[in-house]
């Protein structure tokens, strides 16, 4: 940081990206958002993962059009495909043609490309929703306790290391073990789905609580609270108006870091065969169909292997991509 | 050397005669050389020489060692090396090895006219390992200690405690004194005599069970027993064993094969070791390295793949019936299946050649279509809701509904047990055969652990989840109609809890004809009567057998004197001998 302000292209080499956007703007502001906005934008790592999730979003909402046209039916049976007595493809290559384009399962003959369609709507959903649970009780639960402190902190902190504490999975299987055939207006798989989300995202908030507790704690006691509060509002107004606007970066981060997280946990539960009823197909459950036949049809245990590799990994590039873009402290 | 030549053309030969596409039968004459399921029909390496270890191994572990208390097959096939029975089954393969014979008994069991006594005389000369003499005494002790005391022994089954009349007999080990138990008499040291309750034809069946191995009083220490068996047979517990461990048997120098109907001492020692994950296990098996998977439920999809891709190795494998019936019990308690129109509609609109893919195609089992197993005395091939190649008929659907006032279909449930992936997958062909006729059925898994005690087991939680078709699997506890079909056809058997008659069959006709078989001394009589109530069953359509099954056992190279028991369903654990080169 040496070089002067006026040689050509320093800026560019050798300053943090937030001074240089500032310098070249300095005739007119930009707002907090617009500039995160430009630093990602410039983030190629993060931009492509921001591209993929945008991609499996798409293939989750129109499954039905893509298989219409690409695939079969996801849960119709193809047994011309399977040879009767391997009980695998007839086929080489484990099935797949222009007709099957990631081949066909062993055992059922049913299409694994519209399989692997499918499973993104159950995993999105699940991923998405669950996040958003998360969210919502560890925003309100956190800012509770950082901005009010004392016996309400204490409890809730307490609160917070008991659900930490928490042996989820094994919870997760026992309670999906026993839920009834009809509850709270839905059945069947709807249930279950419901119930998911509801586990899920109800034992993770303390990761997100934990930090926007942490964050309300050092916004409390900045001047333009204590202004706020000097000329007369009320707890709910700051809360509402001074300190949630400051925390939706962190929030917007860790919810983003948190749906792959959440991905994976439903297709474990899955794999485990606690999640959704059978012949909806999803990527865990595929997972664990194709690990009796990993060495006869391994296309059956790479495809959902893979969509749920791509799909986390593109999640947390883009939530890493993110926060460096918010918080230009943590600028490597 | 001849031995290793001989195997070696008739791998070849049996690769040819799959090339022409003319599979042929097993050599005559009960022997065969390596050949596909040559051990289902013939003994495959027969050989007299004696010595060497043979390896077993078990992906889990059996319920215990304790002859006494025990309830699987394979154990029951097992513990005959250390624990001889009043009668037993023959070492023959085939429909021969059904037949029982008189083990540590002169002769089969004695009736009275009245059919209430069933006698037994014991041979002269048996004594346990110690050397002291095996009286009726001890099986007197043995079969109360496995039947009258379920707080301490009670993995087994209890038919002796059903039929024996013993009034309140509390066990051994409430009661010490043995002559409180009067559902048997011990006259003199080799007569025991059976007390029944009722007359039951197939006594000797349960005679054959291993709870009539001898046990000595003062040895048995209860449900910990199995660590220190006393054998009454060829082979004895090297030492002291803890469960888990690896148990090692060595020959037992007092048994004295004289007395012995079967041939049962050809290894030297024989190893098991639990707990071996399957496919090691199978890998284990094929490289020759082990001898035999002990609990006898052939080998996992991925040495299936291996065996059946290489024609070397398929000459090597065996894919006999294990007596196993799959089937859907449709339930006539839930609606619409009170009508009776409504469950034919399932029955002709299944698809049972998915049903076998989910199985595992024509290795994993035969298609079926009555409830009596085929090889059981009495089966006689009947398909009264026949459909073209099994792959259901949308007409007689179609009539079916409309006869039941639901043309357009309607919805109900389907239970299966979640952790067993091929009923799973059974359960989903079934869902997508009826789904084309409108019938909109949901999936619902329950854990193995408590689907007959708590869900699919228990009529009242069937009918409040509305279980209308429940996925299940049947074996006989003893190979025959009786032992196959009264647990789950007759009306006396349905349970609050653990109920095993899910289709809740509870005909007039059919609860008669197994009462009046129990009592028909007369086989062929009896087995006739098992044809007739296969017929009622299917006549009620509340029961939907889709499979046959069939396992695919292993054989390796060094292992002699192979062949099925159709008796065990499995390959006879007595007879296997190791070669000696």
């Amino acid at each position: 940081m040496t070089a002067p302000l006026d040689v050509p292209g320093a800026a560019e080499t050798a300053q943090p990206e937030a001074v240089a956007a500032l310098a070249k703007s300095s005739d007119r502001g930009r707002s907090l958002g617009q500039i995160a906005w430009m630093r990602l934008r410039k983030d190629k790592v993060a931009m492509i993962g921001a591209g993929f999730v945008v991609f499996m979003a798409l293939v989750a909402i129109f499954a039905p059009l893509i298989v219409r046209f690409l695939g079969h039916p996801p849960n119709e049976w193809n047994q011309e495909m399977i040879d009767p007595i391997l009980s695998t493809a007839n086929q080489p290559w484990g099935g797949i043609s222009p007709d099957y384009l990631l081949g066909v399962e062993p055992v059922t003959g049913r299409d694994i490309f519209s399989r692997i369609v499918y499973g993104a709507r159950i995993s999105m959903l699940i991923g998405f929703l669950a996040t958003l649970v998360s969210v919502v009780i560890g925003t309100v639960m956190g800012i509770i306790a950082g901005y009010f402190g004392g016996w309400v902190d204490a409890v809730i902190s307490r609160l917070m290391d008991i659900f930490l504490a928490f042996p989820l999975l094994l919870f997760a299987m026992a309670l999906v073990g026993v839920i009834p055939d009809a509850a709270f207006g839905l059945q069947g798989n709807g249930l279950r789905i419901a119930i998911l989300v509801f586990i899920i995202g109800f034992f993770n908030w303390p990761y997100i609580g934990r930090i926007i507790r942490g964050q309300t704690l050092s916004l409390r006691e900045r001047e333009f609270v204590e202004a706020s509060r000097s000329l007369g509002a009320g707890n709910f107004y700051i809360l509402r108006k001074e300190l949630l606007p400051n925390l939706f970066a962190p929030i917007l981060v860790y919810a983003t870091l948190l749906i792959p997280t959440n991905i994976l946990f439903e297709a474990a539960l899955s794999f485990l065969g606690v999640g959704v009823e059978p012949p909806t197909p999803t990527w865990g459950g595929m997972l664990s169909e194709a690990v009796d036949y990993y060495n006869a049809a391994p296309n059956f245990m790479l495809a959902p292997g893979l969509a749920i590799f791509l799909t986390v990994l593109a999640f947390n590039l883009f939530g890493d991509g993110l926060r460096d873009a918010l918080d230009p402290r943590t600028q490597s | 050397m001849r031995k290793t030549w001989l195997g070696l053309a008739a791998a070849g030969t049996s690769a040819a005669m799959l090339l022409t596409a003319c599979g042929g039968g097993g050599g005559g004459g009960g022997e065969s050389e390596n050949e596909f399921d040559a051990a289902t029909t013939s003994i495959v390496n027969p050989s007299d020489e004696q010595g060497g270890t043979l390896d077993f191994a078990h992906s889990d572990e059996f319920d215990s060692m304790d002859p006494g208390n025990t309830y699987y097959a394979a154990n029951w096939d097992f513990t005959r090396l250390y624990a001889r029975t009043l009668v037993t089954y023959s070492q023959e393969p085939g429909a021969a090895g059904l037949e029982l014979v008189p083990d540590l008994a002169e002769d089969l069991g004695q009736v009275s006219d009245d059919g209430l006594t069933w006698t037994y005389t014991l041979k002269e000369g048996l004594t346990f390992e110690d050397g002291t003499p095996i009286t009726s005494e001890d099986i007197k002790y043995a079969v109360a200690r496995s039947n009258f005391a379920p707080d301490i022994i009670n993995k087994g089954p209890t038919y002796f405690n059903q039929i024996l009349d013993a009034g309140d007999y509390a066990g051994p080990y409430e009661d010490e004194n043995l002559d409180n138990f009067e559902g048997i008499e011990t006259p003199d040291e080799r007569t025991i005599v059976f007390h029944l309750k009722d007359p039951f034809s197939e006594f000797d069946y349960l005679a054959a069970m291993p709870q009539t191995a001898p046990v000595p009083a003062d040895a048995d220490t209860g449900d910990q027993y199995q660590s220190a068996v006393v054998s009454s047979g060829p082979y004895k517990y090297e030492s002291e064993w803890t469960v888990g461990q690896p148990l090692t048997l060595v020959r037992n120098t007092e048994y004295d094969p004289e007395t012995d109907p079967l041939t049962r001492n050809r290894p030297e020692q024989i190893n098991v070791t639990w707990k071996q994950e399957e496919n090691d296990r199978d890998n284990r098996l094929i490289s020759g390295d082990l001898d035999v998977d002990v609990a006898g439920l052939g080998v996992e999809a991925a040495a299936r793949g291996e065996i059946l891709r290489d024609e070397a190795l398929k000459a090597q494998a065996d894919n006999p019936l294990t007596g196993f019936k799959l089937y859907f019990a449709i339930n006539p308690n839930v609606e619409p299946f009170d009508d009776k129109a409504c469950r034919e509609a399932i029955l002709y609109g299944a698809d049972k050649t998915a049903m076998q893919a989910a199985w595992g195609g024509a290795i994993g089992g035969d298609i079926a279509t009555s409830m009596l197993p085929p090889g059981t005395p009495g089966y006689e091939e009947i398909d009264p809701y026949a459909t073209p190649e099994h792959k259901g008929d949308g007409d007689a659907v179609q009539t079916a509904l409309d006869e039941c006032g639901m043309s357009d279909g309607f919805t109900t449930n389907i239970s299966y047990r979640s952790d067993r992936d091929k009923e799973k997958k059974a359960a989903e062909a079934l869902q997508q055969a009826l789904a084309q006729y409108g019938i909109d059925a949901q999936l619902k898994g329950y854990e193995t652990g408590t689907y007959t005690s708590e869900q699919a087991g228990s009529p009242s939680f069937v009918e409040s989840e509305e279980l209308g078709i429940m996925a299940y699997g049947w074996g006989a506890d003893w190979p025959s109609g009786y032992g196959f079909l009264q647990q789950i056809m007759h009306g006396d058997s349905i349970k609050d809890a653990g109920n095993s008659n899910l289709s809740e069959l509870d005909d007039p006709e059919v609860n008669q004809l197994l009462d009046d078989a129990a009592q028909t001394e007369d086989p062929a009589e009896r087995e006739q009567m098992y044809g007739e109530i296969d017929a009622l069953a299917m006549e009620s359509a509340t029961f939907l057998p889709y499979l046959d099954q069939k396992a695919l056992l292993f054989r390796p190279e060094g292992l002699t004197n192979v062949h099925f028991s159709e008796a065990y369903k499995m390959y006879d654990y007595s007879s296997l001998g190791v070669a000696q080169n």
